[in-house]
């Protein structure tokens, strides 16, 4: 993984310091709260429900064992003991106090980790692919590209404030586990009819209220030149985006108003003169300087045969187990969906825990997936039972990758202060509800996505069910939405109709699953069938109740 | 049964965040303890009188929120509300649920809430 | 409101004139708008003169006439809006202009850094803001990861050994 040379070292404890100035002038009210208030959160520091919440940085979902101890150690020492991964790979802290963040943020800098533009309306964390240099179906890792974007865009002069938020993703492969066509701005690795990898960009995805799947804005874009396309795409939104009204200031909103054609025109103009200026071309020597950072470790000769375990390891593997490209090794994703746990979270025992198992098992690297799990992107297979065996003690091995207890959700209710209604409750319910091994193997690949408001942080759009709850007259109700997905095949949800009551939602949920095992064909995933037969017959089961409760 | 529309006044606390409520003219950290106004014009001077310490950069963001009476006391009536002032329901053993601020029901007469407000106008610590 | 330029308080030789109003001998700063209606007298004036944008205006109104411009002054009506970061940056590179870029209106002593970076040279402050501050502004980061209008080194160039 990347490694900060002086320069980049020198420049996290400086964004410290600088920002260490600006709490102190808040403090003495040199600064007032409107003043204050982006350019904290341009450090990652909110206000919530109860407490500020301070997102952490984690670069393309990379982590290493020594920095989980760091966040195992601000997780004692600052907050409550714990730590929430979320839906752009980050890791969030519920509980910190203002006058700590600057003594938080100087720990950090010790292992290269920041939390500069983790919020705020500048370029956010740049995601990637969680299985990225592991995976056998990707082009090339996406993750140096991605480090050279978080570079490029950090502290960028002219982008610090937008109109809104600008969220990147890279990705490398025929799947897409980064949500691509959901972002503010995707850049796609690809290889031409030549056999040539050049870039296919994106741009004009979100979710929030109104959620846009991303148009094409160049099919192929020269290697040295994407710095330049992509500093050509900001500019036109940080020139031309509408500033007058916060809820239409996503650079969706600007593709949708304009047309992509438009924007492609303008984003052309901009890229000629950059390219021509010749200040941001990427030389193929720095490319490859920061892919070296990336190389793999030196695969050993094993044998591809799975190793032998009991019922519940033969069970961990079917789903949370995934192939490798090397002979002998593979990828395994940790869940964070316990069920009944709060999904997404860590303690400080866990994050201890697993930098101890990556050390153990000679594992350099974890990674955070946008699906708000970890991932350990190069495991031994013959490592398997003893990996398995330890994360099970650790309450780390529930086996639902992909299945209907894995679900995404946002703190909701709980936690933030945009929420109208709870969302952790309803993931608990649903867990326990399908907490059944044998059903959730019967439902087969089935997502779950709950946001607790509009924002849509739980990326409900993206659902296969798609659960956004809302407030209706004082009492928390929940919307479904069937048919989204942020894969290759991205769809937004369409939503069903009335929404349900809190104590009805998870029962809607259940009789819009029983439809799907009703209607399905052979082979048929929930989403296969959704958008076989469409809206009708699961709305009518879904509100079959009701219509009986009406009579 | 009409009820005049009873009112807490909070905030967060700027230096760590914390909820607040308005209490004689200074904060409390349980609901509890808040002042609870009976009258529109005893809440909005309550507020008037909580920009001080916003100027003074002690808390954020004051508002006024509706509680009701109930059978064990005052509550809130917003759900938000009602989970700010004890902490996550997913985890019961973290914020102030957890560090032991039991709810009593509170309601002062309108003329109390007043002057006590008037009284400690000057103290802006909590 | 005191003018900071090239780093310390400096006399402004300018005054701003309404839509309506007379110019004045010396240096006039008209709207965009103005300037767009009485291009040829002002052009044609022996004084120096700049034109103010407000933050929708585009510097490309201007087109090659910038450079017959002293001055441009570039309004914050927001510090969070964020437009004017472009429009400098647009007139030290696309429309090479080589003159005053002026700051205006809401901006904060954090940003200060930035807009030098793209190119604002002077900045019409509160008493909020002194040379001083300003000059500790600009040490607070000493690295910077990409280029900009002020043409300074990179951190990829100092890597280099540039």
């Amino acid at each position: 993984m990347y490694r900060y040379d002086e320069f980049d070292a020198a420049f996290v404890k400086e964004r410290v310091e600088q920002f260490r100035y600006q709490v102190e002038r808040r403090l003495t009210g040199e600064l007032n709260e409107d003043q204050f208030k982006p350019l904290r959160l341009m450090n990652g520091l909110y206000l919530q429900l109860h407490a500020y919440m301070l997102r952490i940085a984690v670069p393309y979902g990379t982590l290493s064992a020594k920095q989980l101890r760091m966040l195992a150690h601000i997780a004692r020492k600052y907050d409550k003991g714990y730590g929430h991964f979320t839906t752009r790979q980050n890791i969030q802290f519920n509980w910190p106090k203002l006058k700590d963040v600057p003594d938080i943020l100087a720990d950090l800098a010790t292992v290269e980790m920041h939390a500069i533009q983790t919020s705020g309306n500048c370029i956010r964390n740049v995601t990637a692919d969680q299985f990225a240099g592991a995976t056998d179906e990707e082009i090339e890792d996406p993750r140096p590209l991605a480090e050279i974007i978080r570079q490029w865009s950090s502290l960028h002069p002219e982008f610090v404030f937008l109109a809104r938020k600008f969220k990147i993703a890279v990705g490398a492969s025929l799947h897409d586990r980064a949500a691509l066509k959901y972002h503010d701005m995707a850049v796609e690795i690809v290889k031409n009819e030549a056999g040539e990898t050049g870039y296919r960009v994106w741009a004009g995805g979100g979710m929030g209220r109104t959620p846009y799947l991303a148009h094409l804005m160049h099919d192929f874009v020269e290697r040295e030149d994407i710095l330049a396309h992509l500093e050509a795409v900001l500019r036109v939104y940080n020139q031309d985006s509408r500033r007058d009204n916060i809820h239409k200031q996503r650079i969706k909103i600007l593709i949708n108003a304009i047309g992509p054609e438009e924007m492609r025109r303008r984003v052309a103009r901009e890229f000629e003169e950059i390219k021509a200026a010749g200040t941001l071309q990427l030389p193929a020597e720095e490319l490859a300087r920061i892919a070296a950072y990336f190389a793999p470790p030196k695969f050993e000769k094993l044998s591809d045969e799975m190793p032998d375990g009991d019922a519940d390891f033969e069970r961990w593997t079917q789903t949370n187990v995934h192939r490798h490209r090397a002979p002998g090794y593979a990828i395994a994703t940790i869940s964070l969906k316990p069920i009944g746990g709060v999904p997404g979270d860590c303690s400080h025992q866990q994050l201890d825990a697993l930098a101890d198992l990556l050390d153990r098992h000679g594992m350099a690297e974890i990674r955070v997936s946008h699906e708000q799990n970890l991932v350990l992107p190069h495991v031994r297979k013959k490592d398997l039972p003893a990996i398995f065996a330890r994360l099970k003690e650790l309450g780390l091995a529930t086996p639902n990758a992909g299945l209907v207890t894995d679900i995404i959700c946002c703190p909701g209710l709980d936690y933030c202060d945009l929420a109208n209604a709870r969302s952790i409750p309803v993931a608990q319910k649903i867990a326990e509800r399908f907490a059944d091994l044998d059903r959730q193997h019967e439902i087969g690949e089935l997502k779950i996505k709950i946001s607790g408001c509009i924002n849509a942080c739980g990326h409900h759009h993206a659902g296969h069910i798609g659960i956004l709850g809302v407030d209706k007259k004082g009492v928390e109700f929940y919307q479904l939405q069937l048919g989204g997905s942020a894969a290759e095949d991205a769809s937004i949800g369409e939503i069903m109709g009335p929404g349900f009551g809190e104590h009805e939602i998870v029962d809607a949920v259940e009789r819009v699953i029983k439809a799907y095992t009703l209607l399905r064909k052979k082979d048929e995933r929930f989403l296969d069938t959704y958008r076989r037969v469409g809206m009708e017959p699961f709305k009518n089961m879904a509100y079959l109740d009701q219509l009986h409760a009406a009579y | 049964m009409a009820t005049a529309a009873l009112q807490v006044l909070t905030a967060n606390r700027l230096v760590d965040g914390d909820v607040v409520y308005w209490r004689a003219g200074g904060w409390v950290e349980a609901f509890s303890e808040a002042d609870v106004f009976a009258a529109e014009a005893e809440a909005k001077a309550a507020l008037a009188a909580a920009q001080k310490f916003v100027t003074g950069n002690v808390v954020v963001n004051p508002y006024l929120f509706d509680v009701r009476q109930g059978a064990d006391g005052v509550a809130p009536v917003k759900e938000r509300e009602i989970i700010r002032a004890a902490g996550p329901t997913v985890r019961g053993d973290l914020g102030k649920q957890a560090d032991g601020f039991a709810p009593a029901p509170v309601v002062h007469a309108a003329d109390a809430i007043l002057s006590a407000t008037v009284r400690k106008a000057d103290d802006v610590s909590i | 409101m005191p003018l900071i330029k090239h780093g310390t308080y400096a006399e402004d030789g300018f005054s701003v004139v309404t839509d309506d109003a007379a110019l004045p001998p010396g240096g006039a700063i008209v709207s965009l708008a103005r300037f767009k209606k009485e291009r040829e007298t002002l052009l044609a004036r022996n004084a120096p003169l700049g034109v103010r944008l407000k933050a929708e205006e585009s510097p490309e109104a201007l087109g090659d006439d910038v450079q017959r411009l002293s001055l441009v002054v570039l309004e914050f009506p927001k510090f969070r809006d964020g437009r004017a970061f472009s429009w400098a940056r647009m007139l030290r590179t696309r429309l090479g202009f080589a003159g005053e870029i002026r700051a205006t209106g809401d901006f904060l002593y954090d940003q200060l850094a930035y807009m030098t970076r793209v190119g604002f040279d002077a900045f019409e402050v509160s008493d909020k803001i002194t040379p001083e501050l300003l000059q500790r502004a600009l040490k607070e980061m000493s690295l910077v990861y990409q280029p900009s209008a002020d043409g300074r080194k990179t951190i990829r160039q100092l890597r280099a050994g540039a």
